[in-house]
């Protein structure tokens, strides 16, 4: 095919399919054992320093934030980070210092709220590197490739941009139509973190609501832990086998974390907390209110149960279960001091 | 603003839409004249009835009773397979053919101001038919050239978008400000404008343009918001996080 652009982005997370396929069938078990462990194990075991990282769901919105910050918590350093649809997870870990470097589709940005002050400011300062650009569907077509086995997948995105100069994509002309196609890589991160309704002990996991890019990633990523809200019974899974998403044979480690993606919304059970949010917006415009809020929410605390006493315990929980329901008025207090 | 971008979509449409003002403007336009404008979110709600403004484009409101709630891969492969008319972005900074930037401003490698990147921008922009822009006008925004292009509109003119094998027929087709609503000139591919806002004159938008506007001789004005546009409009974003 006739190469009619290439990105000069870093390709990161590539590898070639042959040497995968090894990977594979080298380091992934398709025995049923049981991958209960704590969030503490799996992150020391599957998370080293160095490690391109992939978060699940949404940024702020179904993320296994116990198992971010338990990566603050055990200090890892010079990771990478699929900025896919990143928001409060890739703020903490780069404002943490964990993570130095990005590849962006979404970061620095907490959506609505506004930008995010602490990673911003650290990629102003030179402190995290932007490896490349890449659009949302770009990215989930990279995870879509490797989740296919393939190299490459084409799509119709980001031509004729610098998103795509800045991206590690190549175009080519499309020998079918004649029409130039952007090629994107297929993208393996070494561990990605997703947080679930139900899974059992085997890592058969099942969510509620959108899927968002998880069902791809759960293939695309090495080692794959799983936190969740529920464990269930393996006989729980076989009753209704259409509402696994993801098999126990892609999963290494899980890890049951009721209210596990709190200051996020786990659709169907919990709301955001939008008081967390803003405190942690507030603080982290400095580097000492970055220091002061990971002291007292994640190094002054032993585990997750202890940071949700932290930030209020039962009685909040309930106020986050009544605002996914719609039974509690919602408040944006970040909206009220802009 | 948000009643100017309502009107523009048609009912019995598909649009793609991002965070705050666009939902807001989606929501209001469901609620009047576009009963059954089908609503879809990036991260996989379609068709939601979205009881209040979500936070996030891929929160629980997002897919609340919708008739699907599914993967990104679904929505944007809908888009790319053409069943999305319209695509609703914001941006940082755009030019004279709706090119816009999300990424940077100023240096790339050490920039003055570094944005949240694409996000779905570059993709809407790419593969929806319609893309509408939502944005604050003034010269640090609406520039003779960008700091970066981040999601492609006309690209240099005519004929360009489908030379670099975007989908043929697609292209901006109106930009939202708090002065006026513009349009893109079928020949030239350039920006003009269609209605300035009440009170708003010609010179209020040229001084506010950093790039030559095509200005009609007799520019029409907006229509001002109904008073049942405006009760909707307080329903939907009742603690203001987007509505001043």
């Amino acid at each position: 095919m006739e190469i009619l652009s290439r990105g000069h982005g870093e390709l990161l997370a590539w590898h070639d399919p042959d040497e995968q396929r090894q990977w594979i069938a080298q380091n992934k078990m398709r025995s049923l054992e049981d991958k209960r462990m704590t969030v503490a194990e799996a992150v020391s075991k599957f998370v080293p320093d160095g490690s391109y990282l992939a978060s699940g769901g949404f940024g702020h919105v179904r993320v296994g934030m116990a198992a971010i910050y338990e990566i603050v918590r055990q200090k890892k350093s010079n990771l990478t980070m699929a900025g896919k649809t990143a928001v409060h997870d890739i703020d903490i870990l780069v404002a943490a210092g964990c993570v130095d470097k990005v590849e962006v589709a979404y970061s620095f940005g907490h959506e609505l709220r506004g930008l995010s002050p602490a990673s911003r400011r650290a990629v102003e300062q030179g402190k995290v590197k932007v490896a490349g650009e890449i659009s949302n569907a770009g990215f989930q077509w990279r995870f879509k490739a490797a989740a296919m086995g393939i190299p490459f997948i084409p799509t119709r995105v980001m031509l004729g941009s610098d998103t795509h100069a800045y991206s590690s994509a190549i175009s080519v002309r499309d020998p079918f139509s004649g029409k130039p196609v952007c090629l994107v890589p297929a993208c393996y991160p070494d561990v990605a973190v997703i947080h679930v309704h139900r899974c059992d002990k085997y890592g058969n996991a099942q969510i509620d609501g959108i899927v968002v890019e998880d069902l791809e990633l759960a293939r695309a990523a090495r080692r794959l832990i799983i936190t969740t809200e529920r464990i269930v019974s393996g006989e729980r899974i076989r009753k209704e086998p259409w509402r696994t998403s993801i098999p126990f044979f892609l999963v290494d480690a899980v890890i049951h974390v009721a209210y596990g993606c709190h200051p996020g919304n786990m659709p169907c059970l919990y709301y955001f907390d939008e008081d967390h949010m803003a405190e942690w917006l507030r603080l982290s415009r400095t580097n000492e209110g970055v220091s002061q809020y990971l002291e007292n929410y994640v190094f002054g605390v032993d585990d997750f149960k202890g940071y949700l006493k932290r930030i209020g315990g039962a009685k909040k929980l309930k106020h986050l279960r009544d605002l996914e329901r719609l039974r509690a008025k919602f408040r944006a207090p970040w909206a009220e001091v802009k | 603003m948000a009643v100017a971008a309502a009107r523009t979509l048609e009912d019995n449409r598909a649009v793609l839409v991002g965070t705050g003002l666009p939902i807001i403007a989606a929501m209001l336009a469901q609620k009047t004249h576009a009963p059954n404008l089908l609503i879809i979110f990036e991260a996989g709600g379609i068709g939601p009835r979205v009881p209040l403004l979500p936070v996030s484009v891929g929160d629980s409101r997002t897919f609340h009773r919708a008739v699907m709630a599914t993967s990104m891969d679904y929505a944007m492969s809908i888009a790319q397979m053409g069943c999305i008319e319209y695509g609703f972005l914001g941006a940082a900074q755009i030019d004279c053919y709706g090119n816009i930037n999300t990424t940077v401003i100023g240096e790339y490698d050490r920039p003055k101001a570094r944005l949240p990147g694409s996000g779905g921008g570059n993709d809407a922009g790419s593969l929806c038919w319609k893309t509408i822009v939502l944005m604050q006008h003034d010269r640090r925004r609406f520039v003779q050239r960008l700091d970066f292009l981040t999601t492609p509109g006309y690209l240099s003119g005519p004929g360009k978008r489908e030379e670099t094998g975007l989908p043929a027929g697609t292209g901006p087709y109106r930009v939202v400000t708090q002065l006026a609503v513009m349009g893109f000139d079928d020949e030239t591919k350039r920006m003009n404008i269609l209605s300035l806002h009440p009170g708003v004159s010609v010179q209020d938008v040229k001084s506010n343009t950093g790039f030559d506007l095509l200005i009609p001789t007799t520019p029409k004005t907006t229509e001002i918001p109904t008073k049942r546009e405006l009760q909707i409009l307080r329903k939907v974003d009742p603690v203001r996080v987007v509505l001043r």
